[in-house]
């Protein structure tokens, strides 16, 4: 495999080939739309998110607390025993600094995804959130944070009754 | 359990192109005939077709496997299509090597292929309903995010920095300057230049990252008796592992990929390798993004956990170095058509062990390589072990 490339199959074009029509092709969109129900441990952590707390779940033979909640540990393969309530207050395991949208759109403002380890949740169990009210050249691995709620009234049972992590201000 | 002796016979690939104007079935024919010319065979001596490919969203089409079979020579043929995300270039050879192990066959044409120009805007977008639909995607999370949270959270644990992780993207840009299939060869990218290139996601700049890409390769396996008869160079396949985390990728350690150790332990047994860092002269994991191919030696074992930026720093890792590291030039710098870009990796070892790889070769005549792939949502290991 040490042949010039002029050998090679693979004709390279560019974008703007498909803009001038120099390129035949059909264009489509899919639509494709779904309603999940929750099941039983997602839907019971909905149900804890509209009432304002995040609940995880307890594995009596691998004494772990997961979070989300699941009905399996698949760590032992035995139902988890009981749903426990956690804290909303946490620890930054990892963050980013997201300059562009999913469809590689640039933003101005990041966006600062996280994985929160949630206190009450075993270590190194956390949760994908963003954090908000916080100088994004200020967040750091180790942060204390704590969730910010919609209004109860506004809150859905959805992931999004957090708005967002901020920060926990020092005593 | 008695196992046949599997060797690669032949191996094929097109250019990686950043948009090709052939179809996804063109490319694998492409990369098919190829693999089927070097080694003198044609596909009456075919008896089973195994086919990698990534998502069906890519190509709009559902279920591709069956739509690019044609191309891959599968026609009322014993065919099975593969995929593991990310993870699929090396699976699909695993899967073709206990076809031919198992001794249902004797010649398997292993086979993949990626077009990712096809979907509008960025491919990325294919990516996201691999996110938990209920408790992840409300957040409208981009693919970049995993990276980029794991490339921190490894950074942060072990005190890397991102000039650290800039020098493998250096390295495999200027190996792949090397690669006649190459789509981002640069003979003369520098640090500076990654590192100064566009912000995405931090810790992740536009060249900390792999390239959306279309391609094909493709590969003959056959049983020792048949190997023999075809060429004097055989390179056997000598251990497959692979190993699948948890999908509550939330709910583990992201600086330490601990299913490519499970997936790792599982081919250095079967190859009965007890040293790896002696006995593994040539790697090609996984590199989509810099910090991964660091991330992919300590769990492979060829690095202590956090030591593997220092490998890079010493000059272990380049292509005359003593354990060469994507010599190819990787997914950073020949591309990523994800499950063809793997399979590169696994054509690579077999120029490399056969000295046919040549501006690219390694010196000293390397005996055995390992190649590794991963994929799904951070959580699968595929490895191959070949040697001569």
């Amino acid at each position: 495999m040490s042949e010039s490339s002029q050998n090679l199959p693979g004709t390279p074009l560019s974008e703007k080939d498909f803009q001038d029509g120099l390129i035949l092709h059909s264009y489509d969109e899919m639509q494709a739309r779904y309603a999940w129900d929750t099941g039983t441990a997602i839907g019971s952590y909905l149900a804890a998110l509209k009432e304002g707390f995040l609940l995880g779940g307890r594995c009596s033979t691998c004494r772990r607390t997961v979070i989300p909640p699941r009905v399996v540990c698949e760590w032992c393969f035995r139902p988890m025993d009981e749903y426990v309530p956690l804290q909303d207050t946490g620890t930054v395991n990892t963050y980013s600094l997201c300059y562009v949208t999913w469809d590689v759109q640039r933003i101005r403002e990041p966006e600062i995804p996280a994985v929160i380890e949630i206190d009450g949740a075993s270590p190194l169990h956390g949760i994908l959130h963003k954090l908000g009210e916080v100088d994004p050249q200020q967040v750091r691995i180790g942060m204390r944070v704590r969730a910010v709620w919609k209004e109860p009234a506004e809150r859905q049972g959805a992931i999004t009754d957090i708005l967002y992590f901020k920060p926990i201000e020092e005593a | 359990m008695a196992m046949r002796k599997v060797a690669v016979v032949g191996a094929g690939m097109t250019r990686f192109v950043r948009r090709a104007q052939e179809t996804a079935r063109e490319l694998t024919w492409q990369a098919t005939h190829q693999a089927l010319d070097s080694c003198g065979l044609t596909l009456d001596d075919v008896e089973a077709v195994c086919m990698g490919t990534a998502p069906d969203a890519f190509d709009g089409v559902h279920m591709k496997g069956e739509y690019l079979s044609d191309g891959a020579g599968a026609w009322r043929k014993p065919y099975m299509r593969s995929y593991v995300g990310g993870g699929t270039g090396v699976f699909v050879p695993i899967q073709g090597w206990y076809h031919v192990a198992s001794g249902m066959f004797d010649v398997c044409l292993v086979v993949a292929e990626e077009k990712m120009s096809s979907f509008y805007p960025h491919a990325q977008a294919a990516f996201l309903t691999i996110f938990d639909h209920t408790t992840e995607r409300p957040l409208k999370p981009n693919l970049l995010w995993i990276f980029a949270l794991e490339m921190n959270r490894y950074m942060q644990t072990y005190g890397i920095s991102k000039a650290d992780i800039a020098r493998v993207a250096v390295k495999n840009k200027r190996n792949a300057a090397d690669h006649p299939s190459a789509l981002l060869g640069d003979k003369n990218i520098t640090v500076e230049d990654v590192l100064n290139s566009e912000v995405l996601a931090w810790p992740v700049n536009r060249l900390d990252v792999s390239p959306v890409t279309d391609g094909a390769v493709a590969l003959v396996l056959a049983a020792e008796h048949v190997a023999q008869r075809i060429t004097d160079k055989p390179v056997w396949i000598e251990g497959v592992g692979w190993s699948l985390d948890t999908a509550y990728w939330t709910n583990r350690d992201l600086a330490y990929p601990r299913y490519v150790e499970q997936a790792a332990r599982m081919a250095y047994d079967m190859a009965g390798i007890r040293e790896p860092r002696k006995e593994i002269n040539i790697v090609e994991p996984y590199d989509p993004f810099d910090y991964k191919e660091l991330h992919h030696l300590e769990g492979l074992l060829l690095a202590d956990r956090g030591q593997a930026p220092q490998l890079l720093a010493d000059g272990v890792t380049e292509r005359t170095g003593n354990m060469p590291v994507c010599p190819s030039g990787g997914l950073l710098g020949v591309g990523n058509p994800i499950a063809a870009a793997g399979l590169m990796k696994i054509a690579e070892l077999f120029w490399q062990l056969r000295g046919e790889a040549g501006a690219r070769q390694v010196p000293g005549q390397p005996k055995r390589g390992l190649a590794q792939a991963w994929g799904d949502l951070m959580q699968v290991g595929t490895v191959v072990i070949m040697g001569r």
